[in-house]
């Protein structure tokens, strides 16, 4: 399988504290690979410097063979990559369906001009068949219209899925996509990513729940401290004494 | 009485295009701006100098005026892409004052405090005062209505989608693959290029323009007729607007209401009826007299 997302060397400090140690790793297309680790490991920001949203100090991001480190996070999107947050942040007063259609790439409308004239009116409409698509698909389309603050917190994790989905993406960043979430609605939304990935849509999930990542991911990369800690499968990471310290602290005093 | 009630009319209008104007940079993108009476004054005095020192064209003069704006417009939101909030709204504010003190001071292209006078009207030498008060309140009303359709259709646009998105989190736009900046810098051209136009207007409409008609007071004015109308609508800064001048023009009767009281005790008195008859209306409808709703767009899929 080809490589995706090559992570090299990242590094990035939030005033004294080194929250990315240089971390290497890479995303193979057609997977869901999963990126766990203790809180602090720095997971998040990785995912923050992968987006784009902060800038690394060093390192870098390479993606479909483009170097995009330091890109601003609307061309990162556009160039296939895009994320969701860990905690849902839709657009609360816009609705369900005008949330989704703004992740609609290539809009005419978005011109000043072209929106006087109602230029565009046909990419929008096709977004918008697209975007009904993807409520119907995450059952979303009963809450179509509702304001986006509207939604209950499981409804918001699937907009946050929905969203990213409609900027057509190759690769989805998830961040804790399931958290909070209860456990019937958690494997509806493991059906989707599923389902997604078998469509072509490459995931590299953070994610706590170790249930989920041993039937959903493979492979599975451990950070820890700022670093890529190891890589392999659940059974293999979950086995290996080094993840086990990382979780647990290690046995020096018993 | 009537010629007054026209001119409240004419001066209704020109709160609602600033109102409007704003409504782009801070009801849809989410950008405070209280240095719009700067952007008013770059309008007016920009109509003002054509027509006066090189003879152009009326209409010509009103678009250099919009232009002149926008261009402000555009530099501002560069220059400021960094601030939110507080801060903008003070760099805003100071950056009125900059062209207020700037019209003030030189003097050998504004005319200093002595302003710029004898600025030719439409049709003002042909028409009675009350003529000209009924075509000027036409003329702005129009031009009110025209600019409400367009930016409606803005608003309800694609764009005017994303400047929502903006104004709601900034990030998320972002990740959505918007150029937020761009999209800023847009939005604040386009207000500012209303509100130039706006001046351009009052500068024909008054045939004198001097550094003291722009004071940040019309500013807070014009927030407060935003505000109490609806932000993010075009309607509500209409309504806005109309009630702003009906508060602070209706009040000017009170001693005909209440004799007996000493004119300092009208003024105090007048005041504090506009101060509370805002902060009724707001308790009342937190999000202004027309509140800004979400889309419902059609379910089947064709």
């Amino acid at each position: 399988m080809t490589e995706l997302l090559r992570v090299e060397g990242l590094t990035r400090s939030f005033y004294g504290v080194r929250a990315l140690r240089g971390v290497d790793f890479c995303v193979r297309a057609g997977t869901i690979t999963a990126l766990i680790g203790p809180n602090g490991a720095g997971k998040t920001t990785a995912f923050q410097c992968i987006s784009g949203v902060v800038p690394p100090d060093g390192g870098r991001v390479i993606f479909a063979g483009q170097d995009v480190t330091g890109w601003r996070p609307d061309r990162i999107t556009r160039a296939g990559l895009t994320r969701t947050f860990q905690i849902a942040r839709g657009i609360s007063r816009l609705s369900v369906l005008d949330n989704l259609l703004l992740y609609a790439p290539r809009q005419p409308g978005e011109g000043v001009l072209a929106a006087l004239v109602n230029g565009g009116a046909a990419a929008e409409e096709a977004a918008r068949v697209r975007a009904i698509a993807i409520a119907r698909r995450l059952n979303l389309l009963r809450v179509a219209n509702n304001a986006a603050g509207a939604l209950s917190g499981g409804q918001k994790k699937l907009l946050e899925i929905g969203r990213a989905l409609m900027a057509e993406p190759r690769l989805v960043l998830l961040d804790e996509p399931i958290a909070g979430v209860n456990p019937t609605l958690a494997e509806e939304i493991a059906d989707h990513l599923r389902g997604l990935c078998q469509d072509g849509i490459t995931f590299l999930v953070i994610e706590h729940h170790m249930d989920l990542i041993a039937r959903l991911c493979h492979p599975v990369i451990v950070m820890a401290e700022g670093r890529r800690l190891t890589e392999g499968s659940f059974a293999e990471v979950a086995a290996d004494r080094q993840v086990q310290d990382a979780y647990m602290g290690s046995r020096r005093w018993a | 009485m009537a010629s007054y009630l026209l001119a409240m009319a004419v001066f209704a209008g020109f709160y609602a295009l600033m109102a409007l104007g704003l409504n782009v940079i801070w009801g849809l993108a989410g950008m405070i701006n209280l240095g719009l009476v700067g952007f008013f004054a770059i309008g007016a005095y920009t109509a003002a100098l054509l027509s006066v020192k090189l003879h152009v064209p009326m209409l010509v003069g009103w678009g250099a005026a919009a232009i002149a704006g926008s261009v402000a417009g555009a530099l501002l939101a560069v220059v400021t892409a960094r601030l939110k909030g507080d801060y903008l709204a003070i760099v805003t504010l100071g950056f009125s004052e900059i062209v207020r003190l700037t019209a003030s001071n030189e003097i050998w292209l504004t005319g200093g405090t002595d302003g710029i006078s004898a600025i030719p009207g439409p049709f003002r030498g042909a028409l009675s005062p009350l003529g000209f008060n009924l075509v000027f309140a036409g003329l702005i009303w129009g031009v009110v209505a025209v600019t409400a359709l367009a930016l409606g259709r803005l608003s309800a646009s694609p764009f005017g989608r994303v400047l929502r998105a903006i104004r709601e989190d900034e990030m998320v736009a972002a990740v959505a693959g918007k150029p937020v900046l761009a999209f800023k810098v847009r939005a604040f051209a386009l207000g500012a290029g209303v509100l130039g136009f706006a001046g351009a207007l009052y500068a024909h409409y008054n045939g004198y323009v001097a550094p003291d008609a722009f004071q940040p007071l019309i500013t807070i004015y014009v927030v407060l007729a935003l505000t109490a109308g609806g932000t993010g609508t075009m309607r509500g800064a209409m309504l806005g607007a109309v009630l702003v001048i009906a508060l602070t023009e209706g009040t000017r009767f009170l001693d005909d209401v209440l004799p007996g009281l000493a004119p300092v005790q009208i003024a105090a008195l007048r005041e504090a009826l506009i101060g509370t008859a805002l902060i009724v209306i707001l308790t009342w409808r937190p999000q202004g007299l027309v509140a800004e709703r979400t889309r419902v767009l059609q379910l089947e899929a064709l």
